[in-house]
């Protein structure tokens, strides 16, 4: 598209106040999260602060936090990390092998397979929120980590599944049945020709269902009861609740919580269109 | 011109080797759908069940078969026909402020901009932001005491002394819709921006031959064009956006007065407050048949948009 002079400079502002709306308010988050707090209560607000305080960081890393103000916090971010990357493993390799089936082989039933795990993927959380307690609660599961990776496969396995399965439908059949003629197994085909080929696929479902995972809330906020279990997005609202007089504190753990998603994000920018490209769009 | 008919393959019995490619699937998708089942379709039979029930705890060893009373006495409830308009309104508006924005932001990613990257970054940044985080921050922003928004506006003259912005119901209800499309915004616009780079960059030569202007050229190519990717989007979506929860939770908690209580947060406080699981559920099943018929509109969407797997 050929655009004048005039046209040029009006998109490059336009998308200049675009990028401004959208960073600012990280920027103020930010900032807030090293102001002492008796600044950030000031009247007129000083949006660049004087002296700067890095105490809530000291204090949501430090375990049992200062004085008690932050704890928790760390304890929420391992459970969140074995959470997110366990749920996350065991998710892609059953969906690796279910949607090599579904792009590979003909079979009776495949389609109505193929429309009961879509439509589970849209299915909303709190549909199973109540029996999945009570179920938890008969398994001695409850506030176990491992409980929150039962529930959590429910999220992810649907959405890596069919992500994955658009994928290997566009791994050329031909590359794979020349790797059987040499003598590959399906099996071997599939981890030789297709995973390496499918590897931009598999970077992206696993991008996609890491961020499904660490961004869980209803399930971590109702099945799990203290910090032996309880995840990120749960301390966060806690925190939000809980210290209302500092919202440093606040900004202080939602900045914390947000930069493993936010890194993955950045550097895997090139992986977030195509893999919406391939049916992967989740809140 | 008649097709070839050796193309497909000709009708024969069941062989051999689809027997064995048949058994060979089922064993590949063992475990996926082993985990669907226990952990969705079971489920999902038991909050149908519960429906049914009186259960009024976890470990309610015989709760009383009540029928359809949970039903009846959720339809006659106002307070969950009220929940229900206000996900209607949640939903509605989000979805405009998401497909519009979206559309602009899609049209920006996809021109040449000088500070792309930059720009690019911008967006993909909120778009990886927890819920709960993207919810927290906001609600520092709009907080009546150090809120961002009441120092931006008074230092530059617009109010005069500080609103608590999350107190009144009607507004609250908007600032958490602006606050959750201020996140899902980028997600729309990448999805839109996957169908807008594969338009043929040909057709907007031809149409630049042919003198067309930026705004038919948007109307007779791009529009159009994007249709499918459009559909898609608004649907998802609007299926997502009918679930919100999250967001609500951290923001509102369903208030001020109800205002914000859509209708998830209405079936959580039933079942998990009020300890009444039986409406919960019921609840629960009128949220599902609703977002069934939304992803029956769905699945014609995507056979329409040719999606090789169905």
């Amino acid at each position: 598209m050929r655009l004048t002079k005039a046209q040029s400079l009006l998109l490059e502002v336009v998308a200049a106040v675009v990028a401004l709306a959208y960073l600012l308010p990280i920027v103020w988050t930010a900032v807030a999260s090293i102001t002492p707090a008796r600044v950030l209560l000031e009247r007129p607000l000083r949006w660049v602060p004087t002296d700067l305080d890095g105490s809530r960081y000291v204090a949501i890393l430090t375990p049992g936090g200062v004085n008690g103000i932050g704890a928790g916090f760390l304890e929420a971010m391992g459970n969140s990390l074995f959470v997110a990357v366990i749920t996350v493993a065991v998710a892609l390799v059953v969906s690796i092998f279910g949607a090599y089936a579904f792009a590979r082989l003909r079979f009776r039933g495949r389609k109505l397979t193929l429309l009961v795990f879509l439509s589970t993927y849209m299915l909303p959380q709190i549909a199973l929120l109540i029996p999945l307690y009570f179920i938890l609660n008969q398994l001695q599961l409850l506030d176990s980590r491992f409980g929150l990776v039962l529930v959590d496969l429910a999220l992810v396995v649907p959405f890596t599944l069919w992500i994955l399965s658009n994928y290997f439908l566009t791994v050329p059949e031909d590359l794979e049945d020349a790797a059987r003629v040499d003598g590959c197994t399906r099996m071997g085909a599939l981890w030789r020709v297709v995973l390496p080929t499918a590897r931009p696929g598999i970077v992206t479902a696993v991008m996609f269902a890491f961020f499904l995972a660490w961004d869980e809330f209803l399930y971590a906020l109702i099945f799990t009861s203290t910090y032996a279990a309880k995840t990120l997005p749960v301390a966060i609202a806690e925190f939000s609740g809980r210290y209302t007089t500092d919202f440093g504190l606040v900004a202080a753990g939602g900045l914390v919580a947000a930069l493993p998603p936010v890194l993955i994000a950045l550097v895997f920018q090139r992986n977030i269109v195509s893999g919406m490209s391939a049916g992967a769009i989740k809140g | 011109m008649t097709a070839p008919k050796t193309e497909r393959a000709p009708r024969r019995r069941r062989s051999a080797t689809s027997q064995v490619q048949t058994r060979f699937a089922w064993l590949l998708l063992a475990p996926a759908i082993l985990t669907v089942f226990g952990v969705i379709v079971y489920p999902l039979y038991r909050t149908v069940l519960v429906s049914l029930f009186d259960v009024r705890s976890a470990l309610d060893p015989a709760p009383a078969f009540v029928g359809a009373a949970n039903y009846a006495e959720m339809l006659a409830s106002p307070s969950v026909w009220a929940s229900l308009g206000r996900t209607l309104y949640f939903t509605a508006a989000s979805l405009v402020v998401e497909v519009a924005l979206g559309l602009a932001l899609a049209l920006l990613l996809n021109a040449p901009l000088r500070w792309r990257w930059l720009f690019r970054t911008a967006i993909v940044i909120p778009w990886a932001i927890p819920t709960i985080v993207n919810a927290a921050m906001w609600k520092g922003i709009f907080n009546a005491q150090y809120g961002a928004l009441n120092a931006l506006l008074t230092q530059m003259g617009v109010i005069h002394d500080y609103v608590p912005w999350l107190s009144d119901p009607w507004r609250a209800m908007n600032l958490v819709i602006l606050s959750d499309a201020w996140k899902t915004t980028p997600l729309v616009a990448f999805f839109l921006l996957a169908g807008l780079t594969s338009i043929p960059t040909e057709l907007y030569e031809a149409a630049a031959v042919d003198g067309l202007g930026w705004w038919k050229r948007f109307r007779a190519i791009t529009l159009p064009l994007l249709v499918p990717a459009i559909s898609i989007v608004v649907v998802l979506r609007t299926v997502e956006a009918f679930k919100v929860f999250d967001i609500i939770y951290a923001m509102t908690r369903g208030g001020p007065a109800n205002g914000t209580a859509v209708i998830s947060y209405y079936t959580y406080v039933t079942a998990f407050s009020d300890q009444n699981f039986g409406i919960g559920s019921a609840m629960a099943m009128l949220i599902v048949l609703i977002i069934g018929i939304l992803c029956l509109t769905y699945l014609r969407l995507i056979r329409k948009s040719e999606m090789s797997l169905l």
